[in-house]
């Protein structure tokens, strides 16, 4: 399993998880998890994915998902577990 | 599993405390390109050099993409070149060779900068070491990415007054002939007294011939994060104060340990060690005064600032020595000038003075760096500076450093501009007293009573 966290950050907007989804499905990437808030109007949402059985490697699929998040107007960006994980868990 | 709130923390540390890891250095071992002859021993060094560096700055990207967090440098540091040189080089014009051939393999690796074109002379210096020492102004004048260090003095051996003596005036012949870019060539120079082996930090990053032939360092910053988190803590006790900047440092060096194992992983080569240094830059948020600053004080050079910047110092290594399985370098807060706007402030305010900075680096992780003073100023006096800070050094078994700027042309309350990382610094005053007898003197100061532990 190769995890990795994105996160989308920006104004609230109708379709941001489904265009989302929509990408990681066509790149068979797993989601494992999803939490999701609204902070003093922005949404804020987090995913834990496994990008294992993807054929694409984390650079591609963080480059691609960047663009997909500009093309509705919020910041999107996939990172490694490692560096959460390495920061917040002894 | 993680949560909403530990990766947005992470993430803001990034994107707008300015977390990075300041530099990926890969020490190379050049022991094994000596030649007795000039043309070989350049073909083995630029050899060896291009092939162990050749995926150092795409590796680093890679992981700097991965992880999303910027690795900003990525740097070469070598054995010292008065040792590697020693046997091919009869003249200092046969060591500026070197110093091409360095300065070729940096821009073929795509390294901003390469450092050992160094001498170790703590107790004597070598044939070698002195006309290394005499070719550093020629050598940082027509290279762009060469770092050049000289220790010069060690707990164990005390202080090499004659080298001293020798590189108050090296300074400022490299001051000279680079005064058309106010004297930047210093900004690649540093004197040291108890110079690391492991420091991936420039310009006094060298490979120390106790390393193995190649070896992974990483320097971590982050006084943004430092800060930010401390304003949160405003007006609370010591302790909350300490404890605040140990458990910050921990998750600053815990990203530092992380990209250290993978950049080791992906190049297959040993990892040496993390230096946990807290190093500002010029960027607004970045600086070390400012924390100093927020723990309490309206200016740095207040009274105060020593025992604020004691504490800091402690209390990072406190922090970041459980978050990495080997911590080495300086390890501690750096404290230069130029690239510090909190610094810049504080000296255009009148806070802050030559002989405060001094009395500074006795607590903190290095020395008096990025110190621009006027080009007027005698070599004697460069010296006398030199002596000064080495004795708090050999005294205090520490290291320490001078990396002075005599800006050719300019004087106290002029500016120097070096661009870049490297910033800009109001030139400062320098006691005008001299100490031409006491650095007259020819050979050493003997070591310290405390060295003799056997």
């Amino acid at each position: 399993m190769e995890k990795t966290i994105i996160t989308v950050i920006g104004r609230d907007t109708v379709g941001i998880i489904a265009k989302v989804c929509t990408y990681l499905a066509d790149n068979n990437v797993n989601v494992l998890d999803i939490s999701q808030t609204i902070v003093e109007g922005y949404f804020n949402m987090m995913m834990i994915a496994d990008i294992s059985g993807s054929a694409k490697s984390i650079l591609e699929l963080s480059e691609e998902i960047s663009h997909v998040g500009e093309e509705i107007g919020v910041q999107i960006r996939m990172q490694s577990e490692k560096i959460f994980n390495s920061m917040h868990r002894i | 599993m993680l949560n909403i709130f530990e990766v947005n923390e992470t993430n803001k540390m990034i994107d707008q405390e300015n977390l990075d890891v300041r530099t990926i250095t890969l020490g190379i071992s050049l022991l094994d390109c000596i030649d007795g002859n000039l043309e070989t021993l350049k073909t083995n060094i630029y050899e060896k050099i291009t092939r162990i560096a050749e995926n150092l700055v795409a590796t680093g990207d890679e992981i700097g993409k991965e992880f999303g967090v910027p690795i900003v440098n990525k740097r070469i540091s070598i054995t010292p070149i008065a040792i590697i040189g020693a046997s091919a080089c009869k003249t200092t014009q046969d060591f500026v060779e070197i110093a091409r051939v360095l300065d070729k393999a940096a821009k073929q690796t795509g390294v901003n900068f390469i450092g050992g074109y160094s001498a170790l002379v703590s107790k004597g210096s070598t044939k070698a070491d002195e006309l290394l020492m005499k070719s550093i102004p020629e050598a940082l004048s027509v290279t762009e990415r060469v770092c050049s260090s000289v220790n010069l003095g060690s707990t164990r051996t005390g202080i090499n007054m004659d080298a001293v003596r020798l590189m108050g005036e090296i300074i400022l012949e490299t001051a000279q002939l680079t005064k058309d870019e106010d004297s930047i060539g210093c900004a690649k120079l540093v004197v040291f007294c108890n110079a690391p082996d492991d420091n991936p930090f420039m310009a006094g990053a060298f490979h120390g011939v106790t390393e193995a032939d190649a070896v992974i360092n990483v320097g971590v910053s982050g006084p943004g994060v430092v800060k930010k988190a401390l304003e949160k803590v405003r007006g609370e006790s010591f302790e909350v104060l300490c404890e605040t900047i140990k458990k910050t440092s921990f998750k600053v060096t815990r990203v530092g340990q992380l990209v250290a194992r993978e950049a080791s992983r992906r190049l297959n080569i040993p990892f040496g060690i993390v230096d946990l240094s807290l190093a500002p830059t010029p960027a607004i948020g970045d600086s070390v005064a400012d924390i100093l600053q927020e723990i309490g004080l309206e200016r740095v050079g207040a009274p105060g600032t020593t025992a604020a910047l004691a504490l800091l110092n402690d209390q990072v290594k406190k922090g970041g020595v459980m978050a990495s399985s080997y911590v080495g370098g300086l390890s501690g807060a750096f404290i230069p000038v130029s690239e510090d706007q909190g610094m810049i402030d504080a000296v255009q305010a009148g806070a802050l003075t030559i002989e405060k900075l001094e009395a500074m680096t006795c607590v903190c992780s290095v020395g008096l760096d990025m110190i621009a003073i006027p080009g007027d100023t005698k070599a004697s006096t460069i010296s006398g500076i030199i002596a000064d800070e080495s004795a708090i050094g050999m005294i205090n078994q520490k290291t320490t450093a001078v990396r002075l700027i005599p800006v050719i042309g300019k004087g106290v309350g002029e500016v120097a501009h070096f661009g870049g990382l490297l910033g800009y610094a109001p030139i400062m005053q320098v006691n005008p007293f001299s100490c031409d007898a006491f650095v007259n003197r020819a050979g050493r100061i003997p070591a310290p009573i405390h060295s003799f532990k056997n």
